[in-house]
């Protein structure tokens, strides 16, 4: 099970989407669940439904919302452990607040007096452009401070920019990496690891590890780093930058797109590759809609190098699961086979906006609907570091994170769709005017229909009269109107 | 909108019917989009084609059609317009069929209705010789309405469920009884509501076309005190009607063995039942269109949904009765009456809907040319027609517009039709009143 909050979005393009931070850990905005049950396949639902209600509980968060079925799905492919049996679920505009920073905290022994948690000052971190907790703490035995220094700066630093008028590699050994030309750290490391070697790239990530029981209340631990010079280095990338948006205007319809674009990654996997005759690139997409956004899965384009192409050449697998209105949203799983050397490759699907009764929409009807992140991985590729330590029996558990091999994965954003709305003052008058003209139609047709001559009328009514006594007359009366219903017939 | 035509014009009539078809054509490969396929009041979700391409497609890809809860057709016209990719000459194929069918049953109506007023010996009273053929104008209204063209063009299921019941009304006038079983079954297949043209059908088979109350004969044959028995018309009779029962059960059995093999392993009759019957009687999608019911059921509450559903499909029902207990010895008209009430409250109305009735309209002209208020239906059909567009443009795509206006326009359409029926039924009980006073001799007294 994983359940993460996260506000903000990991910005793949400055920040990179290739080591298992970004992989693993970067979340799309709001809440997102997902959870393998282990029971038979008729009780998943029911466990489902009490496991969002317990973490709502517990989380001080509207995770309850994910009960009904129009919101969560069950993916197939795209998480890899179980399928059938996972249940996948998000809540894209739910909006995270200290209130639910606070139940994290009471998980951890100390709360937010000590430890780690006294880092965790509030009001810089809602200042902060992203921040994102997890459900998948790992119990560790002393706790230590890491700072990652990734592939690209290690390159950046090895490598400098001539412009910079240095001079080339600077010789720079594990030894002395704290004290260099271009950064300076204020404290030393315990313990240094480096990445064994990588096969996406060639300079290697560097891991400082920074004991924290070693300081005390007179020896406090005051970690900085301080640029000497202006680096600026690229993080390692996902082969493809993916995004998403919406195209068309108007609140009829619409259309999703997918876009795809080449980063220098695929440039450098493309030239190692390049002996290979055929070489392809597979993407996983899994994308999720709400149903009211109809999506027609007949209208799937596929656009490489800004050529429409036939789905069939890149697509290889499928799986489609529409949405049924008001039960359950549609769920739409690719997988993409590109050619390495492909420069732009979209997807689009068209869709119609439903319309929704009034006790449908949200209290703020006019911002809209969010349609949740696509998840697109690239399961060939697998972000993982594996870091060379001589101490194999105090295994880090941070370590063993990196070690796990996760396919490299990306969020795409959240989407945003206005919906038409009716007018929400008017239940009573619709109500009212529409009575009136149904009556309008009842009334006349009935009058139209039953309507008699006038000298039928006085015929009839002369013919009573010829009777005498009460009953008679009444029994003459009644006889007539049924004859007269019968033989009159204009 | 009675389009009453003194003469035809120099044209004859199969000049108007080439030049409707070209019009279609031309619309039909017009270079540019005319995107009439997405407006609301050509396609609704019933008969939507690009619906029809989703179900294709889920089927294709071996998922039921119904899965989404994008199509709710019927899995034959899937099997049969899925794989068709001119799809347009499909309608307009169909709208000709139309037509044709319309101008035969309309030539049977115009002869019966010369020979029973032939028995009543009213020939010389009645300006027998300014008859205008009503076949022929029925048709010609069909095909030239821009109601009938633009459900044409616009890629929707309309034509072919109007065909469907002009084959049931066409079969049933010219006593072919498997035809008109197959059109009675297949319309109702379509979409639910021409089952209650049952009712005139078997007065069809029964009694024989549209003719004046057989008491006006009898009375007649009173006056000159001859009892010609040939020239009555003829005693309701049950033996059609038996015959049009077995046919029509053969069918029904037939189109749901049909459906049953196509969807067996999609969840049978069932899932199909729960997605087109179910649908259509339950309203769920409050798309608008030119009806009525898409913004009651956005804006009534969730605890009368129910009731509220359950009195706008008895509101159709109800009236069956008293319309079929007054206009018997009139089952064309009567099915033109139940047709158009059936457009006017049905869940997901278009404008191919209207197009049928105003079709059928034209086989009275001869009746109702004294129908009140004909040009006020007529600029109100053009002024609704003009801004519904309007104000969905205004609602939807600009944003300065409010749902109210679209739905007024939709209200005003409902007046217009409401107006239309009740003054087409009391144009026709003075017909009819006029002939009994004709016979009696009693002065003309059309208004009561």
């Amino acid at each position: 099970m994983e359940l993460s909050f996260t506000q903000g979005r990991w910005n793949y393009e400055s920040w990179g989407g290739f080591d298992p931070i970004s992989s693993s850990n970067a979340k799309p905005p709001g809440v997102e669940l997902w959870a393998v049950f282990d029971v038979p396949q008729h009780h998943i639902d029911a466990s489902w439904k009490n496991l969002t209600h317990t973490l709502s509980g517990l989380f001080c968060a509207s995770i309850n919302f994910l009960e009904s079925t129009a919101t969560y799905s069950t993916p197939e492919w795209s998480f890899p452990p179980a399928s059938g049996n996972v249940r996948y679920g998000t809540l894209p505009c739910e909006a995270v607040c200290t209130e639910n920073l606070t139940p994290w905290l009471k998980l951890l022994p100390c709360r937010d007096k000590a430890g780690i948690a006294l880092l965790l000052d509030r009001p810089s971190l809602y200042r902060g452009f992203y921040h994102s907790q997890r459900g998948r703490c790992v119990l560790a035995k002393s706790s230590s401070v890491y700072l990652l220094l990734d592939r690209g700066l290690v390159a950046e630093l090895k490598f400098p920019n001539k412009e910079n008028g240095k001079s080339a590699a600077n010789g720079l050994t594990s030894e002395n990496f704290w004290s260099n030309p271009s950064f300076e750290l204020s404290v030393n490391p315990d313990r240094i690891f480096l990445e064994e070697s990588s096969s996406h790239s060639k300079s290697l990530s560097i891991l400082y590890m920074f004991q924290v029981e070693k300081y005390s209340e007179s020896e406090p631990f005051d970690i900085g780093l301080m640029w000497k010079v202006p680096v600026a280095w690229l993080c390692q990338q996902t082969p493809l930058h993916a995004s998403r948006f919406l195209m068309g205007s108007g609140n009829e319809r619409g259309a999703i797109a997918i876009s795809l674009k080449s980063t220098q990654f695929t440039e450098g996997f493309m030239s190692a590759n390049s002996k290979d005759g055929s070489c392809e690139l597979r993407v996983d997409v899994f994308q999720v809609v709400p149903w009211y956004v109809k999506v027609y899965f007949h209208s799937l384009r596929v656009f490489v190098d800004q050529q429409p192409r036939a789905v069939s050449d890149f697509i290889e697998k499928i799986h489609v699961s529409p949405s049924k209105d008001k039960m359950s949203p549609g769920v739409m799983e690719v997988v993409l086979k590109l050619p390495c050397r492909v420069n732009t490759a979209a997807l689009t699907i068209e869709f119609d906006k439903g319309f929704l009764r009034i006790d449908e929409y949200p209290p703020d009807a006019n911002q809209g609907f969010d349609i949740p992140s696509a998840i697109i991985s690239f399961p060939n590729f697998h972000a993982s570091m594996v870091f060379l330590e001589d101490d194999s029996l105090n295994r880090s558990p941070l370590l063993s994170k990196f070690q796990e091999k996760c396919p490299v994965m990306s969020y795409t954003e959240v989407l945003l769709v206005p919906l038409t709305t009716p007018d929400f003052s008017m239940p009573y008058n619709v109500i009212t005017i529409k009575c009136t003209v149904f009556a309008l139609y009842f009334g006349s047709l009935l009058n139209v229909l039953q309507r008699r001559v006038a000298e039928e009328e006085r015929f009839l009514k002369a013919k009573a009269a010829k009777k005498t006594g009460r009953l008679p007359l009444l029994l003459s009366k009644l006889s007539a109107k049924l004859r007269g219903s019968g033989i009159n017939q204009d | 909108m009675e389009k009453v035509k003194k003469k035809i014009g120099s044209f004859s009539f199969w000049n108007w019917v080439t030049a409707s078809i070209i019009f279609r054509l031309i619309l039909i490969y017009f270079p540019k989009n005319l995107n009439l396929s997405s407006r609301p009041e050509v396609s609704t979700p019933l008969t939507s084609f690009r619906r029809l391409a989703e179900g294709y497609w889920l089927k294709q890809s071996f998922m039921s059609p119904y899965a989404g809860s994008m199509y709710h057709g019927s899995p034959l016209l899937l099997s049969l317009l899925g794989p068709l990719t001119i799809n347009s000459l499909v309608s307009v194929i169909a709208d000709v069929v139309s037509a044709m069918l319309i101008r035969a049953t309309g030539q049977n109506l115009r002869l019966a209705y010369l020979r029973s007023l032939e028995s009543l010996d009213l020939v010389k009273q009645i300006e027998v010789s300014e008859f205008l053929f009503s076949g022929d104008i029925a048709a010609l209204i069909y095909l030239c309405n821009p109601f009938t063209i633009v459900a044409c063009v616009g890629l929707s299921t309309s034509p072919i469920e109007n065909m469907a019941v002009i084959l049931c009304l066409y079969g049933a006038c010219s006593r072919l009884i498997p035809l008109a079983a197959f059109g009675w079954v297949i319309a109702t297949h379509l979409s639910l509501y021409p089952a209650i043209l049952i009712i005139p059908v078997i007065f069809l088979l029964g009694c024989g076309p549209d003719s004046p109350p057989r008491k006006l004969f009898l009375q007649r044959h009173q006056q000159k005190e001859v009892l010609n028995q040939s020239k009555l018309p003829p005693r309701f009779s049950w033996g059609p009607v038996i015959h049009f029962a077995f046919w029509a059960f053969l069918w029904s059995v037939y189109v749901l063995v049909l459906c049953g093999i196509s969807l067996k392993q999609f969840g049978g009759l069932w899932e199909m039942f729960k997605s087109t019957y179910g649908f259509i009687l339950t309203v769920e999608d409050l798309s608008p269109n030119i009806g009525v019911l898409w913004y009651f059921f956005a804006e009534v509450f969730e605890f009368f949904r129910n009731f509220f559903l359950i009195v706008f499909h008895v509101n159709i029902l109800f009236m069956i009765l008293p319309l079929a207990i007054r206009l018997r010895h009139r089952p064309c008209y009567l099915a033109f009456v139940y047709v158009a009430i059936c457009s006017m409250l049905k869940s997901y109305p278009s404008v191919g809907d209207s197009a049928l009735y105003l079709g059928l309209l034209g086989w009275f002209v001869n009746e109702l040319a004294d129908m009140q208020f004909s040009l006020f239906l007529f600029c109100g059909y053009v002024g609704v027609s003009l801004l519904s567009p309007v104000m969905h443009n205004l609602w939807i795509w600009r944003g300065t517009g409010n749902a109210n206006f679209y739905f007024a326009t939709a209200m005003v359409y409902a007046c217009l039709q409401i107006v239309l029926v009740v003054e087409g039924v009391s144009a026709m009980l003075n017909h009819d009143r006029k002939l009994r006073n004709l016979i009696t001799g009693k002065p003309q007294d059309a208004k009561s």
